[in-house]
């Protein structure tokens, strides 16, 4: 079973698990968390709808087919956030720990660089500034190739 | 040939629309040849589209680099690397 949502709301980490575990050995998820450093007030995700949805499903059959899984969860959330904030949620399941393991990495580095999703910063001081790319998610997606 | 465009994250707020019909010159075959005629539309297109290193393209909602023929796009956007996670 594949699911990719996009929304705006929050999401429960443990339910969305419990939806995996049944008939499976291993279950493996990350989750991304709006971390509040440097004056952080908050982050606004926008997206290009017609194409986010479509680069989601690809990277989950794609994962899903790589390493054999039951199950791939895969929800990003977009609009308002606020430091402590959940963002984003992978969750993978397959017979045994290093499949679900290696396509939770493989999904969220992959999701990071693929995925048409940009991140913009507010500050206390007034500041708001759109978030830029960084090396390293490319080369965490690149190993992967 | 008539596309839309689409603007996403400071290349929109730079051009100031999200979403534009245009007609475009039978010579544009690339984004490149998009960008270098969109540059010319107003201060804000230039100023979004000034730095092609900092831009990236997808076609029918598949990226494609910046040198690439676009075939009968219908729908071309603009934005910077992606940033979600």
């Amino acid at each position: 079973m594949i699911t990719v949502r996009i929304q705006t709301d929050d999401f429960n980490s443990g339910a969305e698990l419990a939806l995996i575990e049944d008939g499976v050995g291993a279950v493996s998820s990350f989750t991304g968390i709006v971390r509040g450093q440097g004056g952080l007030i908050s982050l606004t995700l926008e997206h290009y709808p017609a194409m986010t949805e479509q680069v989601l499903a690809a990277l989950a059959d794609e994962a899903a087919t790589r390493w054999s899984l039951a199950h791939v969860t895969l929800i990003h959330r977009v609009g308002p956030l606020y430091p402590s904030d959940r963002i984003v949620f992978v969750a993978t399941a397959s017979a045994h720990r290093a499949a679900a393991l290696e396509s939770c990495a493989f999904l969220i580095d992959s999701l990071k660089t693929d995925a048409p999703f940009w991140k913009k910063e507010s500050f206390a001081d007034g500041r708001e500034t759109w978030v830029d790319a960084r090396e390293s998610d490319a080369h965490a997606a690149d190993r992967w190739r | 040939m008539r596309v839309t465009i689409l603007y996403f994250a400071w290349v929109r707020e730079a051009v100031g629309v999200a979403e534009e019909i245009l007609d475009l010159p039978d010579t544009a075959h690339t984004p490149l040849d998009i960008i270098a005629y969109l540059r010319t539309h107003s201060a804000g297109h230039a100023a979004a589209f000034a730095d092609t290193s900092r831009l990236r393209c997808a076609v029918d909602q598949t990226i494609i680099a910046l040198e690439c023929e676009i075939g009968d796009a219908r729908e071309i956007a603009f934005f910077p690397p992606v940033t979600g996670g």
